[in-house]
């Protein structure tokens, strides 16, 4: 073992190197190291969260699907009852309708048949007076006869 | 290539002798030649091969490293920047798991001395003979490949070491804390004297051991492979041997830098961590 100013050079030298990779490479590297243990541990945090929003997501859609198939039900079945009720309905209105209109008819036919008869009437007494015009033409005076054939047509 | 050498024993003092640069006896600068000669030199010698082995091996790590820090992406990394951040991670591990506080310093101190120790013991597993000689044709007297198997380069990192520890724990403690620390336990306070010392050889020998226990490995698995490669030298058949020897240390001698390096670190960040904690 001989001892020199080599000693003294090394330590200069270890220094030198130990002031450089403290200052020009270990920070960089450990900074990349940290950020990517940082940014990994983000990235599984947020699938975790994606995945339980997910289930979230699913378990509302189940809800709100099970929801619309209930509203949708109720709707059938309040569709259901205003068909019945609108259908009875119609029938009521269409036997008033017909009620309404026979009694029309039946109305009208009665005022014809009223007017039938008057102007029949009128006629069977023209016809009368005519015929008895006819017939006592020759024996009978028109104006002698007019009180007794006026009472006959009041008869009629 | 043993064999160019008059005796095995000129061939290992070769191969442990560092390129030392230096004022001669005569006054004149220049390469030492031979242990003898590098002695002589007294303290202010550097060792080049050391000093050169370590600076650009360590200014490959930083190289490498700084590279993928300045491409470091937060999305998916590639290629250097996916080796780099597991390195980091690993350190970062480490240093979490012994150091309880708060400091900056210690995760990059512990990565620069992680990896800066690897770098110099992987050059272990380079065959011992191809950089000195390479060097010796390019008339280079000396060539020491390993800057681990040098006590200037283990005790440079292990002082700075400990004059971290000692800084922060005045810093942390105060210096009435510290001194207490060391003088007031474990004895009761009168036996001061007898503490002094005993934590005093305690806090002394953390350097020394740091430093020593990394450059008694790397020197020793660098002698082996020396002794190995003395075996190409021999018949064929003992540098068959030899190679297929060299082959089994190598792969044995994988983990024990990985380990050297592993070590180091760890105990810069515990001594660190006790420089920190309050009381022990």
């Amino acid at each position: 073992m001989n001892f020199n100013a080599t000693l003294i050079g090394q330590s200069i030298t270890f220094i030198l190197f130990v002031w450089f990779c403290m200052k020009f490479v270990w920070p960089p590297i450990m900074n990349a190291l940290e950020t990517r243990k940082k940014q990994i541990a983000d990235g599984l945090a947020a699938g975790d969260r994606g995945k339980h929003e997910l289930e979230l997501a699913a378990k509302k859609a189940a809800d709100k699907l099970r929801e619309a198939k209930a509203q949708a039900a109720e709707v059938i079945a309040q569709a259901d009852k205003r068909a019945a009720q609108i259908i009875e309905e119609a029938k009521t209105t269409a036997k008033e309708e017909g009620d309404r209109q026979l009694a029309a008819a039946q109305a009208n036919i009665a005022q014809e048949a009223n007017r039938a008869r008057e102007s029949l009437r009128d006629q069977v007494a023209a016809l009368a007076v005519a015929g008895a015009e006819k017939i006592l033409r020759r024996e009978v005076n028109a104006q002698t006869h007019a009180d007794l054939l006026g009472q006959l047509k009041a008869e009629l | 290539m043993a064999s160019e050498y008059h005796s095995s024993g000129e061939y290992i003092k070769h191969h442990l002798q560092n390129l030392t640069y230096g004022q001669h006896v005569d006054g004149s600068w220049g390469f030492a030649h031979g242990a003898a000669e590098a002695k002589a030199m007294g303290f202010w010698a550097i060792n080049v091969d050391s000093m050169l082995f370590s600076i650009g091996l360590g200014i490959l790590f930083l190289f490498l490293f700084r590279l993928a820090a300045r491409k470091a992406t937060v999305g998916v990394p590639t290629g250097l920047q996916n080796f780099v951040e597991w390195v980091i991670e690993f350190i970062d591990n480490s240093v979490r798991g012994s150091f309880s506080h708060q400091n900056a310093l210690v995760a990059p101190l512990a990565l620069t001395v992680f990896m800066w120790v690897f770098l110099m013991n992987l050059m272990d597993l380079i065959p011992v003979d191809w950089l000195p000689y390479a060097a010796t044709m390019a008339g280079v007297p000396h060539l020491k490949a390993v800057p681990s198997t040098d006590p200037n380069v283990t005790f440079g990192m292990s002082l700075s070491i400990f004059f971290l520890v000692l800084y922060y724990s005045v810093k942390m403690k105060g210096a009435g804390g510290f001194f207490s620390e060391l003088a007031f336990q474990p004895f009761p306070k009168f036996l001061f004297p007898v503490n002094l010392l005993l934590e005093g050889v305690g806090l002394i020998a953390k350097p020394i051991s740091l430093a020593l226990r990394l450059f008694g490995n790397m020197y020793a698995g660098e002698m082996i492979f020396i002794l190995i490669a003395l075996m190409f030298g021999g018949s064929w058949i003992l540098a068959l041997f030899g190679g297929a020897l060299q082959w089994a240390w190598a792969v044995f001698h994988i983990l024990i830098i990985t380990l050297q390096a592993f070590i180091f670190m760890t105990l810069t960040i515990v001594y660190l961590d006790m420089a920190h904690a309050e009381h022990h």
